[in-house]
C-alpha cells in the first residue's frame, strides 16, 4: 500500500516507521523544515518538507495513487482538511487523529469514519479504573453498538432475577456474566443475576441511560 | 437577521458594522479581546471572546440562533472549520466562509459552505486595473 502521513510529529513518526518495517510505501509530509530534516536522518527518502493542508503539496506527494492517508497533525482543524483535499483527490481511504474529542461528531458528520482520539482514549481507560462507576464502556463496536461492563450494585433492581425476567432496552444482550470470585459465564435464560456481578452487555450507545435504569436502578456514582 | 461573525480583523470588523448599521442584529467572535478595538464606538452589536471552532463557545456566542455564520479570521483551516461546526453540527442556513488558498476554496466550494476566495477576486481585480476587463479575462 502507499501510505501518505500528514504531520511528521511524534505520533506521524513512529508511524511512518512501523509502517516502513511492515513493507508498506510510505511519505510522511512535514511543514516544519527543521523537523523535516530531522527525521529525514531516520526515514530517509521517506519524508517529505511541506504543507499537507496545501493541495499542491498532497499533489506533489502523488496522493491521487495513495491507498490511505493519515492526518496526524496537533490540530484537528488541519486534519479535517487534509482528509477533505485527499477525498477530493480519490483517496478511497482517510483516518484523522482528533485531539479534541468534542470535535469527534464533526469528523464523522462529514464522513470521516476512522478517527483517533488519544485524549478520548485515555479518558476510557481512566473511566475503566474507577470504582465508582457501574458502568463502564469498554468498546465502541460497529453502527453504534457499544460494549460495556456493568456491576451489579446490592441495591439493583435485577440482583436475585434471572435473566429471562429482566427488561432489556432493544438491541440490548447480556453476553457474559463475571461473578465476584472472577468466574466468567456465558448466561442462559435461567442463569440468576447477584449483586457484585459483572455483567459484560452489547448495547445501543442511545441505549446506555436506560440499560443503566434497568440494571442499576437510580443513577449515583459521579454521574449524579 | 441575526448574523454570527468570527474573526474580528479588518474585514470581519468592517462586515460587523456594516450589518450593525443596516438593523441587523450582529454578534463578533475573536480570540482576542483587544481586536474589538476595531469596531465603533457606535456598534450595538454584542462581542463575545471565544474560539469559534468550540461548540460551546459557539453557543455562548449564539449561534443556536444565528441565520448566518462568517468565517473571517487569518487562517483557512480555522474558517473551514468552524464553518463546519455552524453547517453540520447546528445546522445555520447560510454559512460564508473566506478562504485565501484559491485551490482550497475550489474544493471547499463543493461541500455545502459558501466560500469566498478574496485571493482569486483580488488578482483579477488587480490585472484588469493594468490592462483591462478584457485583457484581464483573456
Amino acid at each position: 500500500m502507499y501510505i501518505i502521513v500528514a504531520g511528521g510529529g511524534k505520533v506521524g513518526f513512529y508511524l511512518a516507521e512501523e509502517l516502513l518495517n511492515s513493507n508498506h510505501e510510505v511519505l510522511v509530509i512535514e511543514r516544519d523544515p527543521a523537523r523535516a530534516r530531522a527525521i529525514t536522518e531516520e526515514l530517509t527518502d521517506a519524508v517529505m518538507s511541506g504543507d499537507s493542508c496545501e493541495a499542491t503539496t498532497l499533489d506533489l506527494a502523488g496522493v491521487a495513487r495513495a491507498d490511505l492517508v493519515a492526518a496526524v497533525t496537533g490540530d484537528d482543524e488541519d486534519n479535517l482538511v487534509i482528509c477533505e483535499i485527499a477525498r477530493n483527490r480519490g483517496v478511497p481511504r482517510t483516518i484523522a487523529r482528533i485531539n479534541n474529542p468534542k470535535n469527534e461528531l464533526l469528523f464523522k458528520k462529514r464522513g470521516i469514519e476512522t478517527t483517533i482520539s488519544a485524549t478520548q482514549a485515555i479518558l476510557g481507560q481512566i473511566e475503566q479504573e474507577l470504582p465508582t462507576h457501574e458502568m463502564i464502556p469498554l468498546l465502541q463496536l460497529h453502527s453504534g453498538l457499544e460494549l460495556v461492563e456493568v456491576r451489579l450494585p446490592e441495591t439493583a433492581p435485577v440482583a436475585g432475577r434471572s435473566v429471562r425476567d429482566v427488561l432489556l432496552p432493544p438491541e440490548s444482550l447480556v453476553a457474559l456474566i463475571v461473578d465476584p470470585g472472577g468466574v466468567p459465564r456465558i448466561p442462559s435464560g435461567e442463569t440468576r443475576l447477584n449483586a457484585g456481578d459483572a455483567l459484560v452487555v452489547v448495547t445501543r450507545r442511545e441505549s446506555m441511560d436506560k440499560l443503566r435504569e434497568a440494571l442499576i436502578g437510580a443513577i449515583h456514582g459521579l454521574d449524579t | 437577521m441575526n448574523v454570527l461573525i468570527m474573526g474580528c480583523g479588518r474585514v470581519g470588523a468592517r462586515v460587523a458594522t456594516t450589518l450593525d448599521e443596516a438593523g441587523h442584529t450582529v454578534t463578533v467572535m475573536d480570540l482576542n479581546p483587544s481586536s474589538f478595538r476595531r469596531l465603533p464606538a457606535s456598534f450595538k452589536g454584542t462581542q463575545a471572546v471565544g474560539n469559534g471552532m468550540d461548540g460551546p463557545a459557539l453557543e455562548r456566542a449564539g449561534i443556536k440562533e444565528a441565520h448566518a455564520f462568517m468565517a473571517l479570521t487569518q487562517g483557512d483551516n480555522r474558517n473551514y472549520f468552524a464553518s463546519q461546526v455552524a453547517h453540520e453540527i447546528y445546522g445555520v442556513e447560510r454559512v460564508l466562509c473566506r478562504i485565501y488558498d484559491p485551490v482550497r476554496a475550489d474544493i471547499f466550494s463543493s461541500l455545502g459552505l459558501e466560500i469566498f476566495s478574496p485571493t482569486a477576486l483580488g488578482a483579477s481585480v488587480i490585472v484588469s486595473m493594468l490592462l483591462g476587463d478584457q485583457a484581464a479575462k483573456g
